[in-house]
């Protein structure tokens, strides 16, 4: 049953790297367009929080990860030592680790080290939910180029955005954005829960146990990076346990 | 402003190992097929425990989280485009702010 693809994108070309890296491109617009207000966001959080211009521009570039940049920035505002922020940043950002292990497995076998090291970096939510839920088994690297270029580029246009034009963003608008990239996520997901038994009962797992970490007070002392870690591994463990042999 | 950089500097790093190392050294082996399942399942596990339940308190007030998801759920469920799904629930979040 032919699943409706996560971007518009017909015919993948397998040749042509810049046909391939525009496709990714195009493709990668929702996120762009989601990471912007998010982005600005933290320009401001980070600059009203005493950091300095150029740190925040320098974290949008060097770490490209938004929740972990957020918590970090509150972090040094509240004086936390350099061990404690960075632990924290591991440990929140640590599910990347599997989603890059996920994606592994979707690109090329040829695809040189070099490239696997420049793909890998763009590795977010955002990014592996869409490249994940592409239709083709294997995804042209550079597509994925295209599509890890233009999440980039947004993240760090609104960062710069942030920092520098402070507070234009009517406050309306910008909260009722805080849905977008959830809203995102569920469009990505609900059309293969509903084309797959196997997938909604692992979502129904993940979701259970996420809500369960999140919500009994015994188990306030994880943190919500861990929660999402665990959540994860269980429920697409149990999935390949009781679905053998299947995944889509 | 020199400890700031060293702390963007670590993150950063501690941000990239886990991104980098599964994907240069996983790419081209085979897995076993338990293992190569539950990397299959990982996207749908991993999306489903990033959305709930913090989805809910993403926006000013939980009533508007909660009609902003089963907007988005519905438009989904419909098979329309993520574009859609996405305005669907930012308007269904902003039109419940405002009541």
């Amino acid at each position: 049953m032919k699943e409706k693809a996560a971007c518009d994108i017909q015919e993948i070309s397998s040749d042509g790297k810049l046909s391939n890296f525009l496709a990714g491109v195009k493709s990668g617009v929702p996120i762009a367009v989601g990471y912007i207000p998010i982005a600005v966001t933290f320009g401001l959080v980070s600059k009203n929080s005493g950091i300095p211009n150029l740190i925040s521009i320098l974290m949008s570039f060097l770490i490209f990860a938004g929740a972990s940049q957020f918590i970090g920035v509150n972090l040094i505002a509240s004086g936390a030592s350099v061990i404690e922020i960075v632990m924290t940043t591991f440990i929140l950002n640590f599910r990347h680790f599997l989603m890059s292990s996920s994606l592994s497995q979707r690109i090329p076998g040829d695809t040189s080290k070099k490239m696997l090291s420049i793909l890998s970096f763009g590795i977010t939510d955002e990014t592996f939910a869409l490249a994940s839920l592409r239709k083709e088994e294997k995804i042209n690297s550079w597509l994925l180029l295209g599509l890890n270029t233009i999440a980039f580029s947004s993240w760090n246009f609104g960062t710069w955005i942030g920092v520098f034009l402070g507070d234009a963003l009517p406050k309306s608008l910008s909260t009722s954005m805080n849905i977008a990239l959830y809203a995102m996520f569920i469009g990505l997901v609900v059309p293969s829960v509903r084309a797959s038994k196997s997938i909604l009962i692992v979502v129904i797992i993940a979701v259970t146990i996420n809500c369960i970490l999140y919500w009994v007070p015994s188990f306030s002392f994880i943190s919500m990076g861990w929660s999402i870690i665990i959540s994860t591994i269980i429920s697409a463990a149990a999935g390949a346990v009781l679905f053998k042999g299947e995944g889509e | 402003m020199k400890r700031y950089i060293i702390i963007a500097v670590l993150m950063a790093l501690v941000t990239y190992i886990p991104r980098v190392v599964p994907t240069v050294m996983l790419n081209n082996k085979k897995l076993s097929p338990f293992f190569k399942s539950f990397l299959q399942f990982i996207p749908f596990a991993a999306l489903a425990s990033l959305v709930f339940p913090q989805v809910f308190y993403s926006t000013d007030s939980i009533s508007s989280a909660i009609i902003g998801v089963i907007v988005s759920i519905t438009l989904a469920f419909f098979r329309l485009n993520v574009i859609t799904v996405v305005f669907g629930g930012i308007i269904g979040v902003f039109l419940c702010s405002l009541l």
